[in-house]
């Protein structure tokens, strides 16, 4: 019989310490799909963040360096500069790319550095045990926005991809979801893009994936995905932001 | 070592920046701040010219980031900065420790605390040799005083954190940075005869795939780390300790400074031996490891030590638990960016001896 589906030959033979239903899972899948199709898994380097996937090196088998909280863009800046010719990702959460990680990551949009941003949103601080994320959603629930996300007490959601689109360094940013199988192939898509872009020397690549998290929304892993197609997207409509490599008229600052 | 034939004439940062390209630092990443400008400025014009790459980054916590990146990658890598920059440098340099990276960092020290002001100071020292960051580790930390050490120190850092895999400081001073004195530089470096690091993430071609961190989990297997840490960390205690000795053969006081301030002590020593009193100088090297055991060989003879520091008091805690109550230890220092002249310094001398008795 033909095998139709197997482990990524770049996932290590490791199970996910992830919870049921979370999206990292589907998501590590896809990244090591992809670096395995375009044969780059040689110069491919990738940069975990803290959070909940701070474990990636356990499940790339790429190399890896471990970022502090919030400092990927920047330690992907160091090791690009250094090996210009590498794939180099950073794999990062809403908390420490959209929070702690704003600078960082702002300027190295901004310096055009030459990486890609992995960006994984799903609302809520998960490693912590369900804090409000920069990204949370207004009216959302979280440990620390009791009640639901008001804008007048704890600020609004922040919509970092639409930032970064607006720096003269960014080539391609795309937001996409990986709560269904369409999803899931665009995400791949986008992902291989930012990759070949990146490789290409264009300027700054970044995915943003919306990415459910049954366990802090307190909800079922379907519930969760449906809750990200109806509400979150809301806030963070799916498609492509930018994308410096399209006809003339989608082209936002240059 | 082979040096240039012909001395330079050159700014305390310009002499770092020169030495560290001489030592093959292709790599540097820094944001401004007085009284170290010079520093980067010299960096974005120089390395270009060896093939190397400077970026000015937003932030000083972003800049150690990158020089973490570079580290991993296998450069050998800056950045410089003062007081306040260092501060925020903190959270990288632990970072460098326990992921046990090679890294320069220089520190053009100025007063404090806070924003404090641009004059020379030494009120660092807590930090620098402490670790400064969260957890257990040290850095390596060289005090030069003069702009040939500037230089020297500098090239060496560069061995010692590949070395050792660690961090190592530059700690000088606004002074030493802007002072100008002539040097003779080591002769440029063949980056690609630097001895190999296979601890590196290059991207995994004919080898498996390997990751650095600094995150474990397991409290057995952190501990472990941590005595693999402490165990390198007594290994540069035992070998890599310096200092200079002057005059301290007969003295009966033993001045104890170093940097901007031995400069000063020293030219106080020479004032007070030409009035006749014995008097010396112990200055140290290395702030970490600190020349514990030759102020110990020192207190044999000598029974008054005088530290003098450019900060409320630092070191002369490192003075007395090396001392052990075996001597007595005075201190003078002149916080917040005051540079005493030597006289000032010798005038003390005069006054401990004479109200000490010291014969």
């Amino acid at each position: 019989m033909k095998k139709v589906f197997s482990r990524p030959k770049l996932l290590k033979p490791n199970p996910f310490h992830y919870c049921p239903g979370c999206g990292h899972s589907l998501l590590h899948r896809v990244v090591a799909e992809v670096i395995e199709e375009m044969e780059a898994d040689e110069i491919a380097i990738g940069i975990p963040p803290a959070g909940c996937a701070v474990l990636a090196y356990n499940y790339f088998d790429v190399d890896m360096g471990e970022a502090a909280h919030g400092r990927g863009a920047a330690l992907a800046t160091g090791v690009k500069r250094v090996l210009p010719d590498h794939l180099v990702f950073t794999y990062q959460g809403d908390g420490d790319i959209a929070a702690i990680g704003t600078a960082e990551t702002v300027h190295a949009a901004n310096r055009g550095e030459k990486i890609t941003c992995i960006f994984v949103n799903n609302a809520v601080y998960g490693m912590t045990g369900g804090q409000m994320a920069p990204t949370t959603i207004l009216g959302q629930p979280t440990t620390t926005s009791p009640g639901g996300r008001t804008g007048n007490r704890d600020g609004f959601p922040l919509n970092l991809s639409e930032m970064l689109a607006v720096t003269r360094g960014s080539a391609y940013i795309e937001r996409t979801s990986v709560t269904t199988p369409a999803g899931i192939r665009a995400t791949k898509k986008a992902v291989r893009k930012a990759f070949e872009i990146q490789l290409q020397g264009l300027g700054f690549t970044l995915v943003e994936v919306l990415s459910p998290c049954p366990t802090n929304l307190k909800m079922s892993p379907a519930d969760a995905c449906k809750w990200v197609d109806t509400e979150m997207v809301n806030f963070f409509p799916l498609g492509v932001i930018k994308d410096i490599t399209a006809p003339q008229e989608n082209h936002d600052a240059h | 070592m082979k040096r240039d034939e012909k001395p330079s004439l050159m700014r305390g940062s310009h002499i770092v920046a020169e030495a560290a390209v001489r030592a093959g630092c292709r790599y540097y990443f820094g944001y401004p701040i007085t009284p170290q400008n010079e520093l980067p400025e010299y960096m974005s014009r120089r390395l270009p010219e060896v093939g190397g790459t400077f970026v000015q980054a937003e932030s000083e916590i972003a800049s150690i980031n990158m020089v973490i990146g570079a580290s991993m990658a296998g450069a050998r890598v800056m950045t410089s900065s003062s007081s306040p920059g260092i501060s925020l440098k903190q959270e990288g340099i632990s970072y460098l420790g326990g992921l046990e990276l090679p890294a320069v960092i220089v520190n053009m020290m100025r007063g404090g605390p806070g924003l404090g002001n641009i004059a020379p100071s030494q009120s660092d020292y807590f930090q620098a040799t402490r670790g400064g960051g969260h957890g257990d580790y040290r850095t390596i930390v060289l005090a030069p005083a003069s702009g040939q050490e500037l230089c020297d120190l500098t090239y060496r850092a560069f061995d010692l954190a590949d070395h050792y895999r660690n961090p190592v400081l530059i700690l000088a001073d606004g002074m030493m940075g802007q002072m100008m004195e002539p040097v003779r530089f080591p002769v440029l470096r063949d980056v690609q005869k630097l001895p190999k690091k296979p601890w590196t993430i290059t991207g995994a071609k004919g080898r498996k795939s390997h990751f650095i961190r600094s995150l474990i989990l397991d409290p057995g297997q952190m501990e472990e780390h941590n005595w693999k840490l402490i165990r390198k960390y007594e290994q540069i205690t035992d070998q890599e300790v310096q200092y200079e000795t002057f005059k301290t053969e007969d003295a009966k006081l033993v001045i104890v400074a170093f940097g901007t301030a031995a400069r000063i002590a020293k030219a106080a020593v020479k004032r007070a031996r030409a009035e006749g009193l014995p008097v010396g100088l112990l200055r140290p090297i290395t702030l970490w490891p600190y020349p514990k055991k030759a102020l110990r060989e020192l207190s044999k003879h000598a029974k008054h030590f005088f530290v003098f520091e450019l900060n409320a008091g630092q070191m002369v805690e490192d003075v007395q638990l090396a001392l052990k109550g075996d001597a007595d230890v005075f201190f003078y220092g002149r916080p917040g960016g005051v540079v005493p002249n030597p006289a000032e310094i010798a005038r003390i001398i005069s006054r401990q001896f004479f109200q000490k008795e010291i014969v």
